[in-house]
């Protein structure tokens, strides 16, 4: 379904990812580790063009593009196929629950305001937030604006989802309610790469498991592969420190 | 006080609010609409950064902020009419205080556009929204709601302002209040009587801004 291949990308003289390879086919929920600055983010940014990337190539529904030099009407088409889940949430702040949901059907998508909002409804229920419709960002705690975005971003039925540490900002408390909304998705056979701090998450719900550093993918496996018998020491490595943090 | 002084100030009471009422409140009402209609232009063609407009933008801005109102008033009223033309003082000086307070509130609104998380611009594109969608529907009304109240002492500063246009020989409620002390020579008591209406006129906008920000409060939280 979508493919990255040799993607490169640089900010000033540091070289952040260095060919970094990719492959999603339906239904595939990745997840990918790494240490601080390793290049997580960016890889998920320049796979949704908030970032340019230097060079390499996407695949995406049998369509071929150029990373390094692609249309901003492929860039707006492509964008409609995929969701985005912050670290933050961004959230419209001047925008309810519900309309945070109804705002990309009804602007992007052009969709009758009643239909987006009948839409946006089953949305919040999804993840548990009908009550809140008409609540706004800053009368949500962090665990339910995150539940909003996942929402926002489930709205349009993307094809894949990227969640960047949807988790990451959050207390701990409230970090469940995130994961149990992503565990729902999985199980429903939605296609998603998480980038994630939470082991115990991504052995559950990854069926395929990457670990990046500087740029590059270390290693890249089943959960079982990743998680149980790890082939670079490297990777060893990581997993015991990050064990022994959570 | 003196029956004479109580005769003078009820005699002009009216005198003086009614051009108030009908000149000094419609011009500041006009030329401050026209200045948002500017500064938020101004504002967008930088923060978007949009070439060559953005040059001329700044030496707006440049030029305006560093003149004073009254050369500005004086230039464009006696400078046209010394050329011969005929020029309508109320909407010259409409236009003269909508270009200079454009200038200052444009940089309130990019200074409030700026001030709105560069998140959001990218949430609203993984949504899949267009630059100017997202700019009109979620960037701007955070930032109006950063600016206003900078925006709001501009309104009062505009409104006290309109006094320097009696010099333009527009009839607002200076100029009154100018000719009643030329006939009764009472300048601190008409004076005073002016200022509190203005006053009075400052009051009631500022309890309008209050209101304004009451609403705006609702659906966002004043950022620190
Ligand atoms: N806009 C930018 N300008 C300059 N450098 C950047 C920019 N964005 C990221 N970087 C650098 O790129 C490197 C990789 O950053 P990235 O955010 O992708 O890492 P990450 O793996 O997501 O880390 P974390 O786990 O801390 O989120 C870092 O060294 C970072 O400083
Ligand atoms: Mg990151």
């Amino acid at each position: 379904m979508l493919e990255i291949k040799n993607i490169h990308k640089t900010f000033g003289d540091a070289q952040v990812l260095r060919g970094v390879d990719l492959k999603v086919e339906k239904g595939d929920v990745i997840a990918i580790l790494g240490p601080s600055g390793s290049g997580k983010t960016t890889l998920l940014r320049c796979m949704n063009f908030l970032e340019t990337a230097d060079s390499g190539t996407m695949q995406f529904d049998g369509e071929h593009f150029e990373l390094g030099k692609m249309k901003k009407r492929d860039i707006a088409r492509l964008r409609l196929k995929t969701g985005f889940v912050f670290q933050n949430y961004n959230l419209f702040l001047n925008k309810s629950a519900l309309q945070n949901v109804a705002e990309g059907l009804i602007v992007a998508r052009r969709m009758p305001k009643q239909e987006a909002y009948s839409i946006a409804e089953r949305m919040l229920e999804k993840v548990g937030l009908s009550d809140r419709a008409g609540y706004f960002p800053h009368q949500l705690s962090g665990g339910q604006q995150q539940r909003v975005a996942i929402a926002r971003a489930l709205a349009s039925e993307p094809e894949i989802i990227y969640f960047d540490e949807p988790t990451s900002a959050l207390d701990p408390e409230l970090t469940g309610e995130v994961l149990e909304v992503i565990k729902h998705l999985a199980a429903e056979g939605m296609t998603m790469i998480v980038v994630t701090h939470e082991l115990g998450f991504a052995r559950t719900v990854a069926d395929r498991v990457i670990f990046m550093e500087n740029g590059v993918v270390v290693e890249e496996g089943s959960a079982e592969e990743i998680f149980d018998r790890p082939a670079k020491e490297r990777t060893r490595e990581f997993l015991r420190m990050e064990w022994k943090e959570n | 006080m003196s029956d004479r002084a109580i005769h003078i100030l009820t005699d002009s009471f009216m005198k003086i609010l009614l051009p108030g009422l009908k000149v000094t409140l419609p011009l500041t009402a006009i030329a401050f609409s026209l200045a948002l209609v500017i500064a938020t232009v101004v504002a967008l063609i930088q923060f978007a950064n949009v070439r060559v407009l953005k040059q001329i933008a700044r030496v707006y801005i440049w030029v305006i902020r560093g003149t004073p109102l009254v050369v500005q008033l004086y230039l464009v009223f006696f400078g046209i009419s010394g050329l011969g033309y005929l020029i309508d003082p109320f909407v010259c000086a409409a236009i003269v205080l909508a270009v200079n307070e454009g200038a200052y509130c444009a940089e309130t609104m990019r200074a409030a556009l700026e001030a709105v998380p560069a998140g959001q611009m990218e949430a609203g594109y993984c949504v899949g929204m267009k630059y100017h969608q997202i700019i009109r529907r979620i960037v701007l009304p955070q930032a109006m709601r950063t600016a206003f109240p900078p925006l709001s002492n501009s309104l009062l500063s505009m409104l006290k302002d309109t006094s320097l246009v009696a010099s333009i020989t527009v009839a607002e409620m200076f100029m009154a209040a100018q000719r009643i002390v030329a006939r009764t020579y009472e300048p601190l008591l008409v004076y005073a009587e002016v200022a509190v209406i203005y006053l009075a006129f400052s009051t009631v906008l500022t309890w309008l801004q209050h209101f304004g920000e009451k609403r705006l409060n609702r659906y966002q939280r004043a950022k620190a």
